[in-house]
């Protein structure tokens, strides 16, 4: 209490200098106590769970074993990035990581604003609100549901084989085909999520000024136009906003789905960075190396979200 | 509304909801299929080909060997426990977290939330966070699936911007009062955010229930596996046989099939039983977090 009555006179009322660091510190600490107590717990998950791992990324740089603790391990400097770099893995992961990102961009990401698009013009609320039902619901299965769902119907006498067989097509065993990986891993994200993504784009449409299709419709727009030239710049923020973030995202793929749907026969296209790393890092207790793969993937990511992030909130203020 | 449709607009619209209940059915289906083979009589399963509109030969067969079998059983113990363990353990961290930092004039708040936005950006990783749980020895034990995932950042900001809506004057008014910040906190701010504490205990429940690749990390004990571990192994690594004890020669190969869907279904009921709460409270949370960008 006393520190607003101060504040509001503003001006420090006794010889004690007020704006000195340690005073203000030391009232910082006195008034706010509980505060700074709620914050124990969280700042010891962060610095425990967080930023003893980022500590430990040192290993990257040393030839690491159990037995001679982080500290004791010699230290080798960039040897595990260049023999990664050099190894015949270097070129597929990056490639497969790159492509499955790739394909999601320009499949996955305008699903869902189709979707959405489709669902705003839909006449009836109730129908409206019975597909959004349905449509969100694959995103609360798990992925082990999902995949162990996906490995079933695309098995050599599985559901969609069978389909195939009646229209005469041959049997393929879908899984075991590197060439069949990436349009089965795409398509089943776009089946999973393409309604979860799309309430951001309604919610973006529903904050559209109304009186904007009534001036399209006195112009004698039709909704093909009112779509275009009101609903399209209406969510392009949004759009822009996500479309920024995807990129940020880049290098991070569904490393859970493809060690649940890949085998050693679809290496060539589903193996990625994170799946690599769990053989080499989990499987083979390759320590140092998987640490260096990480790091690297680690360093990609965080400039390709710190570039995301300027770039959105540069098109947040002044794109549109 | 009320202006007249044209022909094309008319045409358009049928052909929209044409297409978008095809889009819902194609997402049922799957569900749909899974539900009506799992009551259905094996031999009927393994010999039909192609779509499932409706069970033939009804027999719970399968859910009662489901039932019967001790790692199911096992593996809904473990998560529950992570579940109930685990969210509350979230909510608690999380409130204290989105507590602390929604205050104004907090001197280091804003050194503290750069720390805990920067871990968005940039971790360790996969094998020092491996290493680190190894060294806290916490390997093979169910707090190794709890304690590093004891909060997450993004929740964390959806509840703090939540927090901030909070009008002040009830804390002044409260402090007044005499009451401290965790007075505060839980009588006043927390009893008035129930919707987003809802939508955080959705959110951590469900991630916990759904989680499965910490487990397969760090616990090497099947008694400790949690349910998705085991549905891993039933659906994808196909260790059907494992089920199988006690029934005899030629049927082992269709009850596995109809056991397989039976599991999926049993795995899958506490989220489907809880979908119409999770729609309207995710929905919501997805909201507040858009908010904040």
């Amino acid at each position: 209490m006393s520190l607003m009555r101060e504040k509001s006179t503003g001006v420090p009322v006794t010889a004690i200098n007020k704006n000195a660091f340690s005073y203000r510190a030391w009232r910082d600490l006195k008034i706010n106590r509980y505060v700074y107590m709620m914050l124990i717990p969280v700042i010891a998950y962060y610095f425990i769970f967080l930023y003893l791992p980022m500590y430990g990324l040192q290993i990257a740089f040393r030839d690491f074993s159990p037995g001679a603790g982080m500290l004791g391990s010699e230290w080798v400097g960039f040897k595990h990035f260049e023999s990664f770099f050099n190894s015949y893995y270097f070129w597929r992961l990056l490639r497969n990581t790159l492509l499955l990102s790739l394909y999601e961009l320009l499949f996955a990401f305008p699903a869902s604003i189709i979707l959405a698009l489709l669902l705003n013009e839909l006449r009836s609320n109730r129908f409206k609100r019975i597909v959004q039902t349905v449509t969100y619901m694959p995103h609360f299965i798990s992925i082990v549901v999902i995949c162990g769902i996906l490995v079933d119907f695309l098995s050599r006498d599985g559901l969609i084989n069978d389909i195939l067989a009646f229209l005469g097509i041959d049997r393929t065993s879908f899984l075991g085909e590197s060439g069949w990986f990436r349009s089965i891993y795409i398509s089943s994200n776009v089946w999973q999520s393409v309604g979860w993504s799309s309430i951001i784009y309604l919610s973006a449409m529903s904050s559209i000024d109304p009186s904007l299709y009534e001036a399209a419709r006195v112009d004698g727009a039709n909704r093909w136009k009112q779509t275009f030239h009101v609903t399209l710049p209406g969510i392009m923020t949004t759009v822009v906003i996500l479309l920024i973030l995807q990129i940020g995202n880049f290098m991070t793929v569904g490393t859970e789905k493809i060690l649940l749907l890949y085998n050693s026969s679809t290496y060539e296209t589903a193996d990625v960075i994170g799946t690599f790393l769990y053989r080499k890092g989990i499987l083979e207790a390759d320590y140092s190396y998987s640490a260096a793969v990480g790091l690297f993937n680690s360093v990609i990511n965080f400039t390709l979200l710190i570039i995301a992030n300027a770039a959105s909130r540069k098109s947040e203020n002044n794109l549109w | 509304m009320a202006l007249k449709r044209s022909l094309g607009e008319k045409l358009f619209d049928a052909s929209n909801v044409f297409l978008l209940f095809l889009l819902s059915c194609t997402t049922l289906y799957p569900f749909f299929y899974v539900l009506m083979a799992s009551v259905s009589d094996p031999n009927w399963i393994v010999k039909t080909r192609g779509l499932i509109l409706w069970p033939e030969g009804v027999t719970f067969e399968a859910y009662l060997m489901v039932f019967r079998n001790p790692s199911i059983y096992t593996g809904y113990v473990n998560s529950t426990f992570i579940v109930v363990i685990g969210t509350s353990l979230n909510i608690l961290m999380t409130s204290l977290g989105a507590y602390a930092l929604s205050r104004q004039n907090v001197m280091w708040k804003n050194p503290i939330m750069f720390g805990i936005v920067f871990t968005m950006f940039f971790n360790g990783g996969l094998i020092p966070t491996f290493l680190l749980v190894n060294d806290l020895g916490l390997m093979n034990s169910r707090w190794a699936l709890i304690l590093p995932v004891a909060m997450s950042s993004y929740n964390l900001i959806i509840m703090r911007t939540a927090f901030m809506g909070v009008p002040v004057s009830l804390e002044e008014s409260a402090k007044l009062d005499g009451a401290n910040d965790f007075t505060v906190l839980f009588r006043i701010v927390l009893p008035l955010s129930m919707p987003v504490v809802a939508v955080m205990i959705l959110f951590y429940g469900v991630a916990h229930w759904n989680s499965w690749f910490n487990a397969l990390i760090y616990i090497r004990a099947r008694d400790l596996y949690p349910l998705q571990l085991i549905l891993r192994e039933i659906l994808i690594i196909n260790s059907t046989e494992s089920m199988m004890s006690g029934v005899g020669g030629l049927d082992k190969m269709p009850v596995g099939e109809t056991i397989k869907y039976a599991t999926i279904i049993v795995a899958t009921l506490p989220i489907l039983c809880l979908y119409p709460m999770l729609q309207k409270y995710f929905v919501k949370g997805i909201m507040i977090g858009a908010i904040k960008g």
